[in-house]
């Protein structure tokens, strides 16, 4: 009896001690929501990197179509699911979910150096001082043209040009019958769609979305000249369909060699720069984007960031992940891996700064100064009471931008005049910002 | 023209417009294949390239970055598990409701149809949060429970259409013969209806197989089928057909395969009650 009681004792001890040393070396596994672009698939694969340097920690990806992701993380960190440790979510959510307790504030602390974080983008990501999310990459928007068919028609493209000598150089380029159009431009309905350049447009028209007393002024002339000129410069000179036409569809038309010019997010450089992607490749020069009456809010601001949701059980290691991914070493490590052509940007001054950049990415300069010259916290020329570019930094935009998206497309398309879509747009907005208890 | 002659001209037109119908049903499903072999210059240039040098780089790329097992594994766990939970429950309730039809058997089946016409969306959020309540968010579980009650009506009524054209006389022959109402489903209706219920399991795994919407919003890692992993490869920001199409290729391959080898319990199942 004695025996047997030894020996259960020493089993015991022995399971009770393999547990123990088997809990010891359990990794904790977080996992991470993101969208499918060229350089979150590369952070993806150099994530056993991060793993070796952090044996206690396993990374699971989640990568998701950019609305799905919107809607699946929405859908998380409003329920608290605990589904996502760390979710790729962009400026816009930033701000606003930080202001509501969701997100986690980055630790900046020690050798992250945060000061080295392009000030426009870290002011975006934050609210009340804080930042809410870490950049992995940024992007402003900025003009994409053809030296070759500019030159040809004799023409030039220069930094900060008027949009009428935009659309001048978009006539002059224009030769349906070669194939070619004269500018490409977003027109898919959707506040990140055809709206992100539509109010950079509108705001250097000297537009703005809300007045001080959050009024929708979608009705002002400033809006309808803007858009009016939008639709007369893409029905003339632009691609048909363009109605359908968003990023991938004007960098397909692009690559093809079938644009003169095309306004969109700089990101664009790192494509139509690569020759296994673009026909066009050698022949594509960079400028600031057009202005009107105002270079307030004249190009747009936009970052994809890691954040971390208030309800995950593995904030330690959620952290150290975002850490990395957005550090300087990172860069380095993508720099040294696949070339520094191939390095996230729009984040870190640092990057800028490296001779490597400088020599492999022929568009730097062009994206730093359009990075630099957005600010979110004042892109209108009329005082506006919204944080952010291309959009306003409160819930209700998604849904205002879309409609008024729908109705500047549906213009766009043939099937309403400006007037009447701006001010369906302005009607449903008002009612909006009524229902919201804004006014 | 001969009756002969009519008949043969008849006989051509019908396939000429079969044929047709086919090819036109088919040509997605090639040129998906067709563009998974391209660069992604070549899958956007317009007009389209036909002459082309093949490349396997877009199915290694799959390969690189996907675990493309693991998605397969959950979408036949999913797939299956569902279709034999909805069989288990769908046999006896098409069996009672064909041969022991009560006053309001014909209302219960509408209301089982009319679940049907409720947009997914409608119920998202209850569902959500059960699944978050009940810690079943991202597992296979939650998917079963998922796809067994959206085919469930879809399911019991295919069953009770065949059940319902078998001869009432060949049940009674056999409770003559003393058989339990037990015996009387798995002696005597199941083997005369493996062709209907083969053809609907086949139906059942196709419609999981290809669902997409639950799929997306109830997993993110573990559980994620097939549809995920393709979902996973549309990029807002850059060029992915070729990688799309060659993701969409390797998720359609087995079901494909699968169905290939099941067309005639397809075919039979799918035409009963057509021709008595």
């Amino acid at each position: 009896m004695k025996r047997l009681t030894k020996n259960t004792l020493a089993c015991a001890v022995s399971v009770a001690a393999s547990m123990t040393a088997f809990s010891a070396f359990a990794a904790t596994e977080i996992t991470v929501a993101t969208v499918n672009n060229g350089h979150m698939i590369e952070m993806q694969k150099l994530t056993p990197a991060f793993e070796k340097a952090n044996p206690d920690i396993k990374v699971k990806w989640v990568t998701l179509e950019e609305s799905v992701l919107r809607q699946n993380v929405t859908q998380d960190i409003a329920n608290k699911s605990g589904l996502y440790d760390v979710m790729t979510i962009g400026m816009y959510e930033a701000p606003i979910w930080g202001q509501r307790g969701w997100l986690q504030a980055v630790d900046t602390s020690g050798n992250y150096d945060a000061q080295d974080i392009l000030p426009s983008i870290r002011d975006g990501l934050s609210y009340d001082g804080t930042m809410y999310a870490a950049p992995f990459y940024g992007e402003s928007s900025m003009v994409m043209y053809r030296k070759d068919l500019v030159k040809a028609a004799g023409m030039e493209v220069n930094d900060r040009d008027s949009w009428e000598h935009i659309r001048d150089v978009a006539a002059a380029v224009n030769d349906p019958s070669k194939g070619i159009y004269g500018i490409c431009l977003r027109g898919k309905a959707g506040w990140g769609d055809n709206m992100a350049l539509m109010t950079t447009m509108a705001n250097s028209f000297g537009a703005r979305w809300f007045d001080e007393n959050w009024k929708p002024q979608l009705e002002s002339a400033e809006w309808s000249n803007a858009v009016n000129f939008y639709v007369d410069l893409l029905t003339k000179y632009g691609p048909p369909g363009s109605s359908s036409n968003s990023f991938n569809e004007s960098l397909a038309l692009f690559n093809e060699g079938k644009c003169g010019m095309w306004i969109d997010a700089t990101i664009a450089a790192s494509f139509v720069t690569d020759p296994k992607q673009s026909k066009v490749a050698d022949q594509v020069g960079f400028a600031q984007s057009p202005i009107s009456v105002t270079e307030k809010g004249a190009n747009w601001l936009w970052a994809w960031s890691l954040g971390i949701p208030a309800a995950t059980k593995n904030a330690e290691a959620a952290q150290k992940f975002v850490r990395w991914a957005t550090s300087k070493e990172y860069i380095q490590l993508v720099g040294n891996t696949n070339g520094w052509a191939a390095v996230p940007t729009g984040t870190r001054t640092s990057t800028y700064a490296n001779p490597k950049f400088q020599e492999a990415a022929v568009f730097a300069d062009a994206e730093l100064k359009a990075i630099n010259s957005a600010n979110p916290n004042d892109s209108t020329l009329k005082p506006s009471p919204y944080v952010g570019v291309q959009f306003a930094a409160i819930p209700e935009f998604q849904a205002i931008g879309t409609t008024t998206g729908q109705m500047i497309s549906g213009s766009l398309a043939g099937s309403m005049t400006v007037e009447q879509a701006l001010k369906s747009a302005n009607t449903s907005a008002d009612r909006q910002m009524r229902r919201a208890g804004y006014y | 023209m001969t009756l002969n002659q009519q008949r043969k001209l008849k006989t051509f037109i019908t396939g000429l417009f079969a044929w047709t119908i086919a090819l036109v049903l088919f040509f997605p499903i090639f040129w998906m294949f067709v563009t998974s072999f391209k660069t992604e210059l070549q899958a956007i240039s317009i007009p389209p390239t036909l002459i082309f040098e093949p490349t396997l780089d877009n199915y290694s790329e799959v390969q690189e970055r996907s675990d493309y097992i693991h998605h397969a594994f959950n979408s036949i766990v999913t797939a299956f598990g569902s279709t034999i939970l909805a069989l288990i429950i769908a046999v006896p309730a098409a069996f009672s409701m064909a041969f022991a039809p009560g006053k309001r058997t014909k209302d219960v089946l509408l209301w089982m149809l009319s679940t049907k016409m409720l947009p997914a969306v409608g119920v998202l959020v209850p569902i959500y949060i059960l699944c978050r309540d009940y810690g079943l968010l991202d597992s296979k579980t939650a998917l079963v429970i998922i796809f067994t009650l959206m085919n469930l009506p879809i399911v019991v009524w295919m069953l009770f259409s065949y059940f319902k054209d078998l001869p009432k006389e060949i049940l009674e022959a056999a409770r003559m013969d003393g058989a339990t109402p037990w015996d009387e489903v798995v002696k005597v209706v199941l083997p005369l209806s493996m062709g209907a219920i083969s053809s609907t399991a086949l139906l059942s795994i196709v419609l999981c197989w290809n669902e997409s919407f639950w799929s997306l919003t109830l997993t993110a890692s573990d559980a994620a089928p097939l549809t995920a992993m393709i979902a996973s490869y549309s990029s807002p920001e850059g060029l992915f057909w070729a990688k799309l199409s060659a993701a969409s290729t390797l998720a359609c391959a087995p079901i494909v395969v699968f169905g290939w080898f099941c067309q005639k319990q397809l075919v039979q199942g799918l035409t009963f009650g057509a021709v008595k």
